[in-house]
């Protein structure tokens, strides 16, 4: 097994850096924008069997595409650099997303989206005071998911020139004959990456959602 | 502050697609303000429908519902619900929201006053007789089934709306907790009058808990009458049917022991001298029932029972051994009144007042007399 050569993480400490930053904004645009996406289509097609399908048809088509062909698809369109990265992103976070929402919103039970509407809450207020609430734990369970497999998936990017980790993996190890160091560097920092945004997203629902952890068992 | 309003529905009719069946079939019925009015009928008959239709939650077909005279026609259906109260049988509290924030809802629709609602919230919380100290703060999770329906009803009150929808609010929890949120209700009811509409399928608590009972089947009314008369007068043999072979025993929870005619009690002082005794009973002044007399204190308060036989080798009537069982209260009803009798295997019972003093006997004839005098339609509710 090659040894890890510290020194040239000490020299490179600012490009890992960047590359690191680069990485985190390749993920987190890309959620953001899938999530803007995902949630508006997953509210149309809530309980709707055929849109469902069709939702999640296409959408689970496209996160079958391997992210090589993917990312070379994207390329007559929208050039080299971060954009085609993004949108392929953006492209593999919608099945998740989309998926969770509709299923987060079908799982609201009907008795309280009845008494809602029985109260007097409009069907707008019945959506946003009481469906996305409700089926927020599926929605970040689905936010979880896709942040998660963008880290993983955004290493590619480096391909198109979208930056990011892959740079180290790739450009510093993979063409300069195998070369460990940045290998190894580029992986472990995906890896955290992907563990700390997957804490820092618990606590976010945690934070949103006290009452689910509210039980039966008080007394 | 309180209000109630009367509701009418005139000749409603819902109907799914052109051909179909009508769900609920030219359906006129007036609740008068303040009052409880009962939908009940066997499954498919239509109430939830027709209750559903007063709240605009299903669209009539053909007909008008009126609310203290107005259409709910005229109003959008968000704006009119904010004003009638719902509860339904699955509750359907918020998970998401507290006990206070459950509550509150509608006043926030309303657009309250932030201490306005809290102020309201800890009211109607207590009304429900659950503590706000320590309930206001927790997830409807974190309650009982029964405790979440007294939220549900806490909820559907707090706009103080004119009229209340209940479908099946009771059913879905044990005899024991729905039989007194039915209690807690009608107390509610008492404090708080509002013209109730209130589906169930339960005769028994149709009986306990309405002014008038609709009775329905196959999307349209069959009879519609107080408790007393549906029990007493049967329309057909579907409401006979429906209502049971044991009406008579049914009709016994409408009436208390107030309401009827008791026998007069042939008291006898304890220490009387017993020719003193023998003397009333010979002018008349008391009667002996079923050879027996009642032994009461210097107060009134009944002592015990004892029979003539046993008063004539006596000098004087003492406290007899068995007691004045049972003791009813005039505001017992008669079913209970009856249970009492027979659990103590008593042909008689003194009914007394809060004092304890003795104001009347009554017997299985007696309890038998004032359940037909109800049904002949003499009025029974003060």
């Amino acid at each position: 097994m090659p040894e890890v050569r510290w020194e040239w993480i000490a020299d490179h400490a600012e490009e890992i850096q960047t590359r690191s930053l680069e990485h985190l904004i390749l993920v987190s645009a890309s959620t953001a924008i899938g999530v803007a996406i995902a949630i508006p289509i997953g509210i149309a097609v809530r309980g709707r069997r055929i849109p469902f399908a069709a939702a999640t048809g296409i959408t689970g088509l496209l996160y079958t595409i391997p992210s090589l062909a993917m990312f070379a698809f994207l390329l007559p369109i929208f050039g080299i650099g971060v954009t085609p990265a993004v949108v392929g992103l953006v492209l593999y976070s919608l099945l998740l997303l989309v998926r969770n929402t509709a299923v987060g919103l079908e799982s609201v039970p009907e008795a309280v989206r009845e008494a809602s509407r029985g109260m007097g809450l409009t069907p707008r207020q019945v959506l946003l005071r009481v469906d996305l609430p409700l089926a927020l734990p599926a929605i970040m369970a689905g936010i979880r998911l896709a942040t998660v497999s963008a880290v993983g998936i955004a290493t590619v990017a480096v391909l198109i020139g979208g930056g990011g980790l892959g740079v180290l993996i790739y450009s510093d190890g993979i063409q300069r004959a195998l070369f460990f160091t940045p290998i190894v560097t580029g992986a472990v920092c995906a890896t955290v990456m992907a563990i700390v945004l997957d804490l820092l997203l618990v606590g976010v629902e945690r934070l949103l959602t006290p009452w689910a952890r509210a039980r039966a068992a008080v007394r | 502050m309180s209000s109630a309003g009367t509701l009418e529905l005139r000749q409603v009719t819902k109907r799914y697609g052109r051909e179909g069946p009508a769900a609920v079939a030219d359906l006129s019925l007036t609740v008068p303000a303040g009052e409880v009015c009962v939908l009940i009928g066997p499954s498919g008959c239509g109430k939830t429908t027709a209750l559903k239709m007063v709240n605009r939650l299903i669209e009539p077909t053909e007909g008008e519902i009126l609310i203290e005279g107005h259409s709910v026609r005229e109003r959008k259906p968000a704006e009119l619900r904010r004003e009638v109260g719902y509860v339904i049988q699955q509750v359907g509290l918020l998970p998401h929201l507290t006990v206070a924030g459950n509550v509150g809802t509608v006043p926030r629709l309303l657009g309250w006053e932030k201490t306005r609602i809290a102020a309201r919230v800890r009211e109607l919380l207590e009304l429900i007789g659950l503590d706000p100290e320590e309930y206001a703060g927790r997830y409807p999770a974190q309650l009982s089934g029964g405790q979440q329906q007294r939220v549900g009803l806490a909820r559907a009150l707090a706009g103080d709306p004119p009229v209340m929808l209940m479908d099946e609010p009771f059913s879905a929890v044990d005899p024991i907790t729905r039989e007194r949120l039915q209690d807690d209700f009608l107390r509610l009811h008492r404090a708080v009058p509002k013209t109730v509409v209130f589906v169930s399928h339960d005769i028994d608590e149709a009986v306990k808990m309405a002014d008038r009972i609709a009775v329905m089947r196959d999307g349209r009314l069959v009879q519609y009458a107080r408790p007393a008369e549906l029990l007493a007068s049967p329309v057909d043999a579907f409401v006979a049917d429906f209502v049971g072979a044991d009406r008579a025993l049914k009709s016994l929870s409408l009436t208390r022991l107030e309401e009827i005619r008791l026998l007069a009690p042939p008291v006898a002082r304890s220490g009387e001298p017993l020719r003193a005794v023998r003397a009333r009973i010979a002018e008349g002044l008391i009667e002996p029932i079923d050879g027996q007399v009642l032994v009461v204190d210097a107060e009134g308060r009944p002592l015990g029972w004892i029979s003539l036989e046993r008063l004539e080798s006596e000098p004087a009537p003492q406290r007899p051994p068995g007691g004045a069982k049972p003791l009813l209260r005039p505001a017992m009803t008669l079913r209970d009144a009856l249970s009492a009798l027979i659990e103590t295997n008593a042909a008689y019972g003194a009914v007394v007042d809060e004092k304890g003093r003795c104001i009347g006997v009554v017997g299985v004839a007696q309890i038998g007399a004032g359940v037909r005098q109800a049904a002949e339609g003499i009025p029974t509710h003060a």
